[in-house]
């Protein structure tokens, strides 16, 4: 029975559909309006699932699994299937435009003024007195003369038929016609910005809200051949991967390119480029050792901690953690700033300090070790807060037993407590492995990648892949969204093997420890 | 006991998901676009100008002043008729200006603060049809942003033309087309503590000895506060490079820019490398890679340093640290050319995709270009007028002004081209290499090579 079913509703989820359902309204006609078809397609779609599973008495699974795999998709599998979509073109600056706003904006970057000629006072008037209609520029000449100027061309307008602005000529009424307010001009918008008188050798526009000028194109698009002709100097360029290059082999091209699939070349550079494969694997090298380190001297100095604190006979145990765990309360970003100001070698707090010379962020070794120091640093109170946690975990009655028993306080901490903090810890200690091998704040924040060996501004000796692609990527020629994808596709095949790995290893430590 | 055993998928699904993660983390990195973080001159004298930015270069840290600080892409403010994006010092000062245009021709008119790397804010957001109708920026975004389609040529008349500075409408000048509204010029200069030694040194070795002996004096402990960094900052070094002959790019026959005449590996550049070599911290220990973006003002207004080379964004720190002080061109080395520091200028642009042409247009053309408007920006933002007619007026009240024009007399236009963005890294990088110890010779033509090869790419 219809009633008897809705009454079984209980109201958390009618309202929560009733969110979804304004949510929709709000956003659909938004969506209609901009033509995104794939949008309304979606929001339609998540909208009749959600209000399917909530509503309906049988799907009590789904309504706690849909709405996670709804965000999956939109922020997991998303972002991965545009960031994969991206490797494949030269997406980037200079080709972000698609074919044909690159072959307009050729042409509207390449107009000129006419050579000698003169401004007109420009109004623009309709028919009626509804401005969504069509419209003419009446157009008042040094002179004083008033043509009437619309697509076909100039009409002169005899001088009884209008009056002007005694001082600039700027026609004001016309008989008639209903002259525009500059308000209503700029309201225009693109209709006014692509009008255009013709004229013998150009055309005439407007500049402003009550000016036109004479100008010409310098750039002539062939449709039928695909090339664009510069009118003054008479070069051709033909289009060639996603450019307009000139066609007498000068090797000149235009400033704007387009969008186009460019294939496997983005997965092909990282072989076959010099500077890229040159130092991958010295970066790759270095990006575990950074990661590996990270997590190692972070989870022994925060175990240590831990252990330390969790003597029963400690005084002020509270003050102590509270104080180990200030690090972690201030943001990453502005401690590490600090501590790239304390390594600085003439001024820093460092040397000041120990009244040593040492250039921290400038050797190779030094700046690797700085950068460690300042991960333990930032890294240690997580690791502390979360093995306090799993000590507090270890069953008591195991640790009077083992030491009954005989065992030495040590063989207890290996035996009883270690294995127990591990099983807890194995899944973080590898996420934060994970986390590590992109840490790219700190390496960016702290020493740029550098320093850098003698013959290489792209990979510096404290360069993590992230940041090292990061430099390849924008530090060129401007941003390169495809090669940058395809370098981190890479990368997101390399995290995903090392993760795997470790979580198969941590099945294997849980068996062994389950029996 | 009994555990729960994570079954294959379930490990393989938390794989991925990890993973899954990481790439989009690294794609949210690479959201931002121009990274030059050790670059883009015109950040350089953002966050100077902002004493407590902690992140020198890297104009990301600019202070919280602006509404648009945090991580969101910027949007244009949909409830107005213009709409104009500025950097985050800028837009209170432009806040009254654009009032006034609004009030006279019955609009509303709304400045946007994008606190983080503007430039790149604005070609994304432009491309999504969600950018401003005008920008404001520094002439070496022209190049990007006329490849990524996002701004128009201003058909300027040749009265306006004529109303700049002849160096200042060169800036704002790509591929023969006027592509801003100019509005002040900015280039490097020498600024003096003169209790501490004397103003306006001859030559490089005549600086280097007056720090020195202040420095043997007790009065200072750094003979020059030139900012280097550990990633080099070639935009500082430029004036040095001039004078020893060196140069970036050739030029055409037509006196633009070309990105295919490299002139790192010039004889020239080798030469400033040796003077590098000379004064690093190997030789004469004057320039150091410990002198950044950070710290390079704040040593000359505590008085630590007689001598700072920076530009008019420091002026107001200078002015308020009430030291007694004097401007003066930066000087060339001794037996070579005078010093020659990039000229940039700060200019409005109009979008190309702008929903408000024709009022973005009469702002820039007809209001912007005004004497009036021009003195009145100077007032709030003391830099050089590009405006002829407004310079002369301000710099007969104003010697500081009229100080840092000398001093780009024999400057160069900060280039423009796109291929301008493949030299501040490994030119950079290069120069503090030299000025640790690193081989000059060597230096140089591997930062050329690298150079060449990424031009050769884009």
């Amino acid at each position: 029975m219809p009633s008897e079913r809705l009454a079984r509703l209980s109201w958390p989820r009618v309202v929560f559909v009733g969110l979804v359902a304004a949510f929709a309204v709000v956003t659909i006609p938004a969506l209609v309006d901009r033509h995104s078809w794939t949008g309304v397609a979606i929001a339609v779609a998540v909208t009749a699932i959600l209000a399917y599973v909530y509503l309906s008495p049988r799907r009590i699974a789904a309504r706690f699994l849909v709405p996670g795999t709804l965000l999956l998709l939109a922020f997991q599998v998303f972002p991965v299937a545009y960031t994969i979509n991206t490797a494949f073109t030269d997406y980037g600056d200079g080709h972000r435009l698609s074919r044909s706003e690159a072959v307009a904006q050729i042409q509207a970057d390449s107009v000129v003024e006419q050579p000698g000629a003169k401004r007109y006072e420009l109004s623009v008037a309709t028919k009626g007195a509804d401005a969504s209609g069509s419209f003419v520029f009446f157009l008042t000449d040094a002179d004083g003369k008033v043509q009437r100027g619309d697509t076909a061309g100039l009409t002169p307008v005899p001088d009884a038929e209008v009056t002007k602005d005694p001082i600039t000529g700027k026609v004001i009424t016309v008989q008639g016609w209903h002259v525009l307010t500059g308000i209503q001009v700029n309201g225009l918008g693109e209709r006014l910005k692509s009008f255009a008188v013709p004229t013998k050798d150009g055309f005439i526009k407007s500049v402003g809200l009550s000016q036109a000028y004479v100008g010409q194109f310098t750039m002539k698009y062939d449709a039928a051949a695909h090339t664009m002709t510069d009118t003054q100097t008479g070069t051709v360029y033909k289009e060639s991967d996603g450019d307009f290059k000139a066609a007498d082999g000068s090797g000149k091209t235009l400033p704007i390119g387009w969008k186009v699939g460019v294939g496997l070349k983005n997965f092909g550079a990282v072989v076959t480029d010099g500077a890229i494969r040159g130092p991958f694997f010295r970066v790759l090298a270095w990006t575990l050792a950074f990661a590996f380190l990270s997590v190692a001297t972070t989870f022994g100095l925060g175990l240590l901690l831990a252990v330390v604190m969790d003597h029963p006979k400690l005084r002020g145990r509270r003050i102590y953690s509270s104080l180990l765990l200030l690090p972690y309360a201030l943001p990453a970003f502005i401690s590490t700033l600090v501590w790239q100001s304390m390594y600085n070698k003439d001024f820093g707090l460092l040397n000041k300090l120990f009244g040593t010379h040492v250039d921290w962020l400038g050797g190779a070794w030094a700046a690797r070790g700085s950068v460690l120091l300042t991960n333990l640093w930032l890294g240690f109170p997580y690791m502390f807060l979360v093995c306090s946690g799993l000590l507090q975990a270890v069953p008591q009655e195991l640790k009077e037993v083992a030491r009954v028993d005989g065992a030495s306080p040590l063989r207890v901490f290996r035996s009883v407590t270690m294995p127990t903090v591990l099983i807890g810890v194995m899944p973080l200690l590898i996420a934060s492995f994970g986390y590590n091998f992109n840490n790219f704040n700190v390496i960016q924040l702290l020493t740029k990648g550098g320093p850098y060996p003698s013959g290489s501004a792209t990979a510096g000796q404290t360069d993590i892949l992230i940041s090292y692609t990061y430099r390849l990527a924008f530090g060129a020629q401007g941003a390169q969204y495809g090669l940058s994808s395809a370098i981190s596709f890479l990368i997101f095949i390399l995290v995903g093997l090392i993760s795997y790995t470790g979580f198969r290893q941590t099945r294997a430590l849980e068996e062994v420890y389950a029996r | 006991m009994v555990r729960h055993r994570p079954s294959l998928p379930t490990v393989a699904t938390a794989a991925l998901a990890v993973a899954a993660a990481t790439l989009s983390l690294a794609g949210c990195s690479s959201s931002s676009s121009k990274p030059s973080a050790a670059s883009n001159p015109s950040s350089t004298g953002a966050s100077a100008s902002s004493a407590a930015t902690p992140s020198g270069s890297d104009s990301s840290s600019a202070p919280a002043a602006a509404s648009s600080s945090s991580s969101a892409a910027p949007v244009r403010d949909p409830n107005t008729d213009l709409v104009i994006w500025t950097d985050a010092q800028r837009a209170p000062v432009l806040q009254d200006f654009a009032k006034s245009f609004a009030a006279s021709n019955g609009i509303s008119v709304s400045v946007q603060a994008v606190a983080n790397d503007l430039q790149s804010a604005y070609v994304t957001a432009t491309a999504a049809g969600k950018g401003p109708d005008i920008v404001v920026g520094a002439t070496d975004w022209i190049g990007n942003l006329v490849q990524n389609g996002t701004i128009s040529p201003l058909p300027l008349t040749a009265d306006q033309k004529g109303a700049f500075q002849a160096t200042a409408l060169t800036a704002v000048t790509y591929n023969g087309q006027v592509y801003g509204v100019p509005y002040a010029t900015e280039n490097l200069a020498l600024i003096t503590n003169t209790a501490e030694a004397p103003a306006s040194p001859a030559t490089f070795e005549d600086m280097v000895k007056n720090g020195q002996d202040a420095v043997k004096a007790g009065k200072a402990s750094e003979a020059l506060s030139l900012q280097i960094s550990q990633q080099g900052d070639a935009y500082t070094m430029q004036p040095l490079l001039g004078s020893a002959g060196g140069f970036i790019f050739g030029t055409k026959a037509d006196g633009t820019y070309d990105p295919s005449q490299v002139g790192v590996d010039s004889a020239g550049a080798k030469a400033f490398g040796a003077q590098l070599a000379k004064y690093g911290e190997k030789g004469a220990n004057v320039l150091k890679r410990s002198i950044d973006p950070n710290n390079a003002v704040s040593l000359f207004t505590s008085g630590k340093a007689p001598y700072l080379v920076s530009g008019p964004w420091a002026l107001e720190q200078v002015r308020k640290a009430g030291i007694k002080y004097a401007i003066s061109p930066v000087p060339g080395f001794a037996g070579q050319g005078p010093a020659k520091p990039f000229v940039g200028v700060q200019a409005f642009y109009v979008s190309a995709k702008a929903k408000n042409t024709a009022l973005a247009q009469e702002f820039t053309l007809n209001y912007l270009t005004r004497k009036d408007v021009e003195e009145a920006l100077y007032k709030v933002d003391p830099r050089a007028p590009a405006l002829t007619e407004a310079y002369n007026d301000v710099s007969k009240t104003d010697p500081d002004i009229a100080a840092f024009q000398a001093a780009a007399a024999h400057g160069v236009v900060l280039p423009q081209i796109p291929a301008m963005s493949a030299v501040w890294g490994p030119l950079g990088i290069a120069e503090a290499a030299i000025v640790g110890g690193a081989d000059p010779n060597t230096a140089m033509s591997d930062a050329a090579t690298q150079i060449k090869a990424a031009i050769a790419k884009g």
